[in-house]
């Protein structure tokens, strides 16, 4: 391990430069400077509780029968009709990761459409209940699935009160790249944690929504445009009552 | 009369170890399992003794460091591993639609011959997505 041939642990005078430029200007102007600290991670860094990834979810924009985000989810992620990866499976089986829900309030006639998905809940039950520790969440509030300790009890999905998490039956194959997936394991929307990752900034249900009714960004970071949505407009966690903070809130229910 | 047969015994005791010893070690070598050369790059990450003996030990450091850190380097990741060693799914289903993917692959066909089943492969995929990423 102390061999000198690791070209990314090398701090090139070019980094160097950069990240003192980073450092000097965030005395200056901390607020945007963290932003793009936050999103333009190092490789070599650990994913930080100064960050909380969110996603706020307008349902005055969301229009009924849409299925932007799930297609581009299914795309992203290589699961559903798109991948058909489990012809054996019932569609009540098959790994759904998210789902468009139509809301009606009976009294007014009101109609909403809302994309369903993994809250990322700040206490979350599904690491709760996980015997093995497969089920976790990140420093940066996004709850994933270690797939390497998931046994595939699927404790975490009757613990989830947003039915957010899938099982999957059947072997698969051609799994994307950056999306192993696999029989046997329960899995859920990971908000694109490659992306973020990667500094996208994004994922891709919100870049294929026309109508620009996901927002994601750093809950933490009181410049970020959800931080100032979130400040500004009244919005609701779905299951407020059951105290779990979800990361992802809604706008106009 | 002995000196002589001192040394039709060391004439016979060294074609005997010539036969056994070395021709084996030739034989051998060429019996191994297949291994398809990288598709790019010339020199491991490791040492080459060093990566057959824990490449496995340096994939599960990376593995937890990457999913619950999100820490994503490159080196030892196993994305890194593929995109040097196995050919792209691009390229395999232009040579031909029919031809199975574990046919030229690094991983299977090593472990094939070592009779041990990596568990990378249920869920990851098996080959890099090549150009068009």
């Amino acid at each position: 391990m102390t061999n000198s041939s690791k070209p990314e642990q090398e701090l090139s005078r070019r980094d160097f430069l950069k990240g003192g430029a980073a450092l000097s200007a965030a005395t200056i102007a901390p607020g945007i400077l963290l932003y793009t600290a936050a999103d333009a991670r190092n490789l070599d860094q650990s994913a930080s509780s100064a960050v909380r990834w969110g996603m706020l979810i307008d349902t005055t924009a969301c229009e009924s029968g849409c299925n932007e985000c799930i297609t581009a989810c299914q795309q992203e992620n290589g699961w559903g009709e798109i991948s058909a990866s489990e012809p054996n499976s019932r569609p009540e089986q098959q790994a759904q990761w998210i789902r468009k829900v139509e809301l009606k309030d009976k009294s007014t006639g009101k109609q909403h459409s809302l994309p369903m998905l993994c809250q990322h809940c700040e206490n979350p039950p599904c690491v709760d209940v996980c015997p093995t520790t497969a089920s976790f969440k990140r420093a940066d509030g996004i709850v994933l699935v270690d797939r390497h300790l998931c046994i595939g009890c699927r404790f975490c999905m009757m613990a989830c009160p947003y039915k957010a998490r899938s099982f999957v039956h059947e072997s698969l194959h051609q799994q994307k790249e950056h999306m192993p997936r696999g029989k046997g394991c329960v899995e859920g929307c990971t908000l694109c944690v490659h992306k973020l990752d990667a500094g996208e900034g994004t994922t891709a249900c919100a870049a294929a929504c026309s109508k620009g009714a996901i927002l994601v960004g750093d809950l933490k970071d009181e410049s970020s445009e959800i931080s100032q949505r979130v400040a500004k407009y009244a919005s609701t966690q779905i299951r407020a009552d059951l105290a779990l903070n979800p990361g992802v809130r809604y706008q106009g229910i | 009369m002995s000196q002589l047969l001192q040394q039709a015994v060391h004439g016979i005791l060294f074609l005997f170890l010539a036969t056994t010893l070395l021709v084996p070690g030739v034989v051998m070598g060429g019996d191994g399992p297949s291994i398809p050369p990288a598709v790019k790059g010339e020199q491991c990450v490791d040492t080459v003794p060093n990566m057959r003996r824990n490449h496995m030990e340096y994939l599960k450091q990376h593995r937890v460091e990457t999913m619950r850190l999100g820490i994503r380097t490159k080196l030892y990741s196993l994305k890194e591993c593929l995109n040097c060693h196995i050919e792209p799914r691009s390229y395999e289903l232009q040579k031909s639609a029919q031809h199975p993917e574990t046919e030229r692959h690094f991983c299977k066909n090593c472990h094939a011959y070592a009779g041990v089943k990596p568990d990378c492969f249920e869920c990851h995929a098996t080959q890099p997505e090549g150009e068009a990423k």
